[in-house]
């Protein structure tokens, strides 16, 4: 690589940075705005036209305060915290394709900073670091509500981290990659000459799987436990003011950004969509924007209309629903990749038969463990 | 850090295990209601114990009311439970007219019913917004202020205040409902119905609010009896018993509505009561409004009534004009009548006194006692809130931390009510 390749990919790290950033800002903003628009209130009005710098606002304000260190807290693990809760969710963009390639110089430069080969592992790796942030700022910070935010957070963003991954495994298996830039060219063409060939369809269970996942992931309402603020505060950065609290925040929204991205480019077809034949850079990354902004407002949707579920019932979904469903589509996604290329044409058939017939066994099984136990209320309470 | 600061340290599992932990919710937390404290012990999120502690909130209203007359006490003892003033104030009116021997005349009665009845709705709405709130359901919060202002809009219109009004006064209430009073009202009754379904249909179904609410809170109708509770936790658990129909006032038994009962004794019953009890207030507003007849509605006695009338002026409600002029111009009697019973009041004859109404909350008593002066030798609240508030212990220890939140809202507590 040539003097120009690195000055090339600098200025790709820096523009997707601050894109981030960009991104950031609005979709707090916006997210404002929705849950306002659902709640009958105005929301932010006064920075900027309809508010829209109140992002920039709110950071400003928190980066001149005083970053408060509790006298009981463990100071290098509280201080380290909130910088593991961004620089993970920064990375994890790194490998996501959010446009085409412009061609500079010469060279065709994609919108994306490494098309690694091992991209899905990456994402899964960096986003797993998140719950390391949670769980040491939690715990550093010498107080109780933190402690108990942490310790649901690690055992929520664990268990759910399961969900996520058997919905990850079912479409590297559909798709035979784990580079982003492969998924993406996969789900090029239609079905049927105009239903677009994006994998949500037939990986649609494994779409709604990692959706959920993802929000339990990202800590958002419903299942914002590890902050829970009407039981614990505001749990884990319940100590944190200033820009270490910001950072925390910070870090939060990119990995919802990051979440709605992967889910763009696994399910919705990354940055693919019909578009003009002039300035042909910029509309696949109004696509994926969009795209983006589509998963985003179902989350806030999902917000402003579920209240918060209880720790108890939240380990049982996790694992007694999303792990048991997650590793049937992972078995019913083998059985249609792998059948039909050992029997021929008609092991599509025989597939399609063992996967409903397993299915059936299973929602018998999961009725039979689900009967109501009957449980005496009365002599539970001394 | 200091090595004392880092807590004892283990020497083996045993002991780690045997650790629980203290925290306190409260008085300073997102949601007990004000500031209630609880001091919990916890192992894991799991509560072993439960300790409520009060006082935090104490406004000597009680005390207070022992060295103003009469009269002026109403402003007291509507501030205690400041969602649900009109109820203080009536409690504490029937129980002094009673002293008195008096009554009230019959559209006074008839406008006591209508605002206490528009006046437990309101107060279920704060309810159904706060209990939203502490599950996270943050968009009932806002419907439930939302719906909660257009009934303290007609408040405002008709006392001039949207809470604490002291409205209702010995002998009757302060003044007639404004011009264009009543159809405000009747357009509450058009939309109200329609809001309450909203709630009916926004929580109702909804999985996550089930699966708060079914099975959590549980307390049987002995340990209610037990405790003192009454209000919604006590008719959830089975008990139909409400002040209105059982010990009726202000004519009460002559208005028809369903005392509404449950028996499954969670939260999420209570959840179901109070949203039928709001339909059922709608009713008896409905009923008050049939039977509204124009005449007084404070008693003509002048050695009791308050003297001065009010009038709603450009810049709000305030004393009449005519009234000032009278008093101020024309006749040295009528001022110094007016001096009289502003400054000394009624003297009300020796005797004690309870009486209970059915607040929101529960059983609200007032007992007053006489010495024969102008002023009250004692005022003791029986605060719904206050009895409640006991049985919280033995509802959430067992539970998880989560069900504690759930537990205290299924109670309604107004912490104004329980330190008084």
């Amino acid at each position: 690589m040539g003097w120009l390749d690195w000055m090339l990919l600098l200025a790709r790290i820096v523009l997707t940075f601050f894109m981030l950033l960009f991104a950031l800002v609005i979709v707090i903003w916006l997210e404002r705005k929705f849950i306002a628009d659902m709640q009958t209130r105005p929301g932010p009005l006064r920075a900027g036209p309809r508010g829209v710098l109140i992002t920039l606002a709110d950071g400003m304000k928190l980066f001149f305060k005083e970053s408060f260190v509790p006298t009981l807290a463990d100071r290098p693990v509280y201080l380290i915290a909130p910088i593991l809760a961004v620089v993970p969710a920064f990375l994890a963009f790194s490998v996501i394709p959010w446009g085409t390639h412009v061609t500079l110089f010469g060279r065709e430069i994609p919108f994306q900073i490494a098309d690694l080969n091992i991209g899905i592992l990456w994402v899964l790796a960096m986003t797993s670091m998140t719950v390391y942030a949670v769980v040491l700022a939690g715990w550093s910070s010498g107080s109780n509500y933190p402690l108990l935010g942490s310790v649901r957070s690690s055992a929520q963003m664990i268990s759910y981290e399961v969900g996520m991954g058997l919905a990850l495994i079912s479409v590297l298996m559909f798709t035979g990659h784990l580079k982003m830039s492969e998924i993406v060219a996969g789900q090029g063409g239609y079905y049927w000459g105009f239903v677009p060939r994006w994998n949500f369809i037939p990986q649609f269970p494994a779409f709604l799987l990692y959706l959920i996942a993802g929000l339990a992931e990202t800590n958002r309402p419903p299942f914002d436990l590890p902050e829970a603020e009407s039981e614990l505060v505001a749990g884990f950065h319940t100590e944190y003011s200033g820009w270490r609290f910001a950072m925390l925040y910070l870090g939060e929204y990119l990995n919802t950004i990051t979440v709605a991205a992967i889910a763009t480019t696994l399910f919705l077809g990354g940055w693919r969509g019909p578009h003009p034949s002039f300035l042909p850079w910029l509309w696949p990354i109004a696509w994926f924007a969009l795209k983006i902004l589509v998963i985003f407002y179902v989350y806030v949707w999902i917000r402003g209309t579920m209240p918060r579920i209880r720790y108890d019932r939240l380990m049982a979904f996790g694992w007694k629903l999303l792990i048991p469903l997650g590793l049937f589509w992972v078995l019913a996604t083998g059985t249609i990749v792998l059948l039909p290329g050992l029997y021929g044409s008609r092991g599509r058939l025989v597939a399609v038969g063992l996967i409903v017939g397993i299915g059936m066994l299973l929602l018998l099984a999961a009725d039979v463990l689900e009967r109501p136990r009957s449980r005496s209320r009365e002599g539970a309470s001394p | 850090m200091d090595e004392a600061m880092r807590g004892p340290a283990f020497d083996s599992d045993e002991e780690i295990r045997q650790e629980t932990m203290i925290i306190n919710m409260g008085p300073q937390h997102p949601s007990t209601h004000g500031v209630l404290r609880l001091l919990l012990e916890l192992d894991g999120e799991t509560v072993l114990s439960c300790k409520p502690i009060i006082g935090y909130l104490h406004t000597g209203i009680e005390k207070n009311c022992e060295s103003r007359t009469w009269m002026q006490s109403v402003a007291f003892v509507t501030r205690a439970d400041y969602l649900s003033p009109f109820f203080n104030e009536l409690a504490y009116c029937l129980a002094v007219e009673r002293l008195l021997g008096i009554e009230s005349p019959p559209r006074a009665q008839v406008l006591r019913v209508l605002f206490s009845e528009l006046n437990r709705i309101s107060s279920h709405f704060v309810w159904l917004a706060t209990a939203g709130l502490e599950l996270n359901a943050v968009s009932v919060m806002l419907y439930g202020f939302r719906e909660r202002e257009m009934i303290l809009d007609v408040f405002e219109a008709a006392t001039g205040l949207r809470m604490n009004h002291a409205y209702f006064r010995i002998g009757g209430v302060i003044m007639d409902l404004p011009p264009g009073g009543e159809d405000r009202i009747r357009e509450l009754l058009r939309v109200l119905p329609g809001r309450i379904d909203d709630f009916d249909h926004l929580l109702s179904g909804n999985p996550i609010w089930i699966e708060r609410n079914k099975g959590v809170g549980f307390l049987s109708a002995e340990r209610c009896l037990a405790a003192g509770v009454t209000g919604p936790p006590l008719r959830s658990a089975g008990v139909a018993r409400d002040v209105r129909r059982d010990e009726p006032y202000s004519g009460y038994e002559t208005y028809e509505f369903d005392v509404i009962e449950r028996s499954d004794a969670d939260c999420y019953a209570r959840f179901e009561i109070r949203l039928d009890e709001m339909r059922e207030s709608l009713k008896i507003v409905e009923q008050c409004l049939d039977r509204l007849q124009p005449g007084p509605v404070m008693i003509e006695d002048p050695k009791v009534r308050w003297p001065a009338e009010l009038e709603v002026g450009p810049d709000g409600i305030g004393n009449s004009p005519a009234y000032v002029k009278h008093i101020m111009e024309e006749s040295m009697e009528a001022l110094i009548h007016h001096f009289k019973m502003v400054t000394e009041g009624v003297a009300v004859p020796a005797g004690e006194v309870y009486q209970a109404v059915e607040s929101p909350r529960g059983e609200l008593g007032m007992y007053v006692v006489s010495n024969g002066e102008h002023r009250p030798y004692r005022v003791k609240i029986r605060d719904p809130s206050f009895v409640n508030l006991q049985a919280v212990p033995s509802m959430v220890e067992g539970g998880l931390i989560a069900d504690v939140v759930a537990c205290i809202a299924s109670f309604d507590p107004v912490m104004g009510g329980v330190d008084r």
